[in-house]
């Protein structure tokens, strides 16, 4: 029975990897050959279909969602877990919506922010419009895992820090804040994976423009918004091969480069 | 001299009554002791002392606590004065996840003392009063969470200090601790009452005897028996107290 159970251990992890593996070499051996230094024009027009336009647009939105959303999901879960009393209705009420909405599929963000953003508002549709849109869509996860990380830290460090005669606000950022950076920021990683895989909630919302956003109100798309397009407009295959490899690098990088930063801001909690 | 006065005092958590019109003088430099048993609102008490239970919800105090003459609820009114003024060190230790320095240093920062030369003396002069500096004064900048449980505890009795506070409690400070680190802490409660007044939660009634100048017996609720630490071991005054402190119930 343990030999049994040893084997298919094994084989579960070798059948993950060999998908993994199957999927990110096939992706590269489909769009690696169709990579050209074209592809990587400031212009796109249709007869290349450049994305370097939408690598732009991703990196903006990435940074303008999450300057919204950050401050305004770190500091909700400071109110649920620090200031809240734990048993009012008002704190459930705030974590059922925020569980409710984290498993809501993107498309109703979508549409949603298409008819209050892009009409209701009169956004059009923008970078505004898609920003606000992510916005909303990453706040449960940001608060879902900001709020794990408060409430895992053992309250005697906030009774040793109040006993000084600490205020709340204190204990809040020199004891409570730097234990947890490391948490909030695995959330901000994962809400940027989001952001940079997301197609339904941002076509109807950032639009599909495929040139560099020049303002808060005008439109673009993202890397993944130009890979699906591509592939629906069946005319640019390959290139939408070529696409999903720079998708996945870009992707890679961005992890890494969280994965470093937020090793950095962990050592400096320590 | 007294430096607490607690005059009927009353403590609810929610309908549960948990203190029992307590009335109690505590002397300045004296080290005062709480025993009894578990539940029997020892830790409570020691609690209201520096408001720390008002971070209870539905704790509702009654009585008057007076702290040279203020009282602690209606007079000082700004709790975070309050707890500078009145100390507290844990049953288990509890530094911050921060270097020994920055730990001893957080206090006075939050008391808005930021001089780097200012600082530096104080976490010098704490450090040496809880009797830790010999052992820490190379690596101030490691981690505290990186010593070991009795240095630990005395790295909080200095982080206490470091806000030059006049009384300080202690809840069961040495429960966690093995018996070498217990003697070094209490060896140092000795020197500390020379210049603060200490009032200290013990489920151990050899360190109680060992310790304190008072001591205070606890049962349900209510203050049993409050005398000097002798005649209190010696010929207590009343029945409870007796089968207590003889090992007969607790």
């Amino acid at each position: 029975m343990n030999k049994f159970i040893n084997i298919a251990i094994k084989l579960a992890a070798l059948l993950t990897f060999s998908i993994f593996f199957f999927i990110v070499s096939y992706i590269f051996i489909k769009g690696v050959p169709n990579l050209s230094f074209k592809l990587f024009s400031l212009e796109y027009t249709s007869e290349n279909v450049s994305l370097l336009p939408s690598i732009i647009n991703t990196v903006l939105i990435i940074v303008l969602t999450l300057l919204v959303a950050t401050p305004i999901g770190v500091f909700t879960s400071f109110y649920l877990v620090e200031y809240a009393n734990r048993r009012s209705k008002l704190v459930s009420l705030i974590r059922i919506t925020t569980q409710t909405l984290a498993a809501i599929p993107s498309i109703v963000y979508g549409l949603f922010g298409m008819l209050f953003f892009v009409i209701d508002l009169g956004f059009k549709y923008s970078l505004l419009a898609g920003t606000l849109t992510l916005s909303i869509m990453i706040l449960p996860i940001i608060i879902n895992t900001t709020e794990e990380a408060l409430l895992s830290v053992a309250n005697n460090l906030r009774e040793a820090s109040f006993a000084l005669g600490a205020g709340k606000v204190r204990t809040i950022f020199k004891v409570i804040f730097p234990i947890c950076i490391n948490s909030i920021l695995a959330g901000v990683i994962l809400s940027i994976g989001r952001i940079v895989g997301e197609t339904a909630a941002l076509i109807f919302t950032l639009g599909t423009v495929p040139k560099i956003v020049t303002g808060l109100f005008s439109s673009g798309r993202t890397l993944a918004l130009h890979m699906y397009l591509l592939s629906t407009e069946a005319v640019h295959v390959e290139q939408s091969y070529a696409t999903g490899v720079v998708l996945l690098i870009v992707i890679f990088m961005i992890n890494s480069l969280s994965t470093y930063i937020s090793k950095r801001f962990g050592r400096l909690g320590r | 001299m007294i430096k607490i006065s607690v005059k009927n005092l009353n403590l609810y958590y929610g309908k549960f009554h948990a203190l029992k019109d307590i009335n109690m003088d505590i002397n300045k430099n004296e080290i005062t002791a709480f025993i009894g048993p578990s539940g029997c609102g020892k830790s409570s008490f020691l609690r209201t002392l520096n408001r720390m239970n008002d971070l209870v919800e539905d704790c509702k105090i009654e009585g008057e606590i007076l702290l040279d003459d203020k009282d602690i609820i209606k007079d000082i009114i700004d709790v975070n004065i309050l707890r500078k003024r009145v100390g507290m060190v844990f049953q288990k230790p509890n530094p911050f996840p921060m270097s020994i320095y920055d730990n001893i240093a957080y206090g006075p920062r939050t008391h808005n003392i930021n001089k780097k030369s200012i600082l530096d003396d104080i976490v010098e002069e704490s450090l040496k009063k809880a009797a830790i500096w010999d052992e820490v004064k190379d690596d101030l900048k490691k981690s505290a969470l990186r010593l070991s449980g009795g240095q630990m505890q005395r790295i909080c009795i200095a982080r206490a200090l470091a806000v030059r506070p006049e009384v300080i409690l202690l809840d069961e400070p040495t429960s966690a601790l093995d018996p070498i680190s217990t003697s070094k802490i209490e060896d140092l409660l000795g020197d500390l009452k020379k210049e603060f007044t200490i009032i200290m939660v013990t489920h151990n009634m050899q360190q109680a005897t060992r310790t304190s100048d008072k001591t205070a017996f606890f049962l349900n609720g209510e203050l049993i028996e409050f005398n000097d630490t002798e005649t209190l071991f010696s010929i207590p005054s009343k029945k409870s107290t007796e089968d207590y402190i003889t090992g007969r119930f607790g």
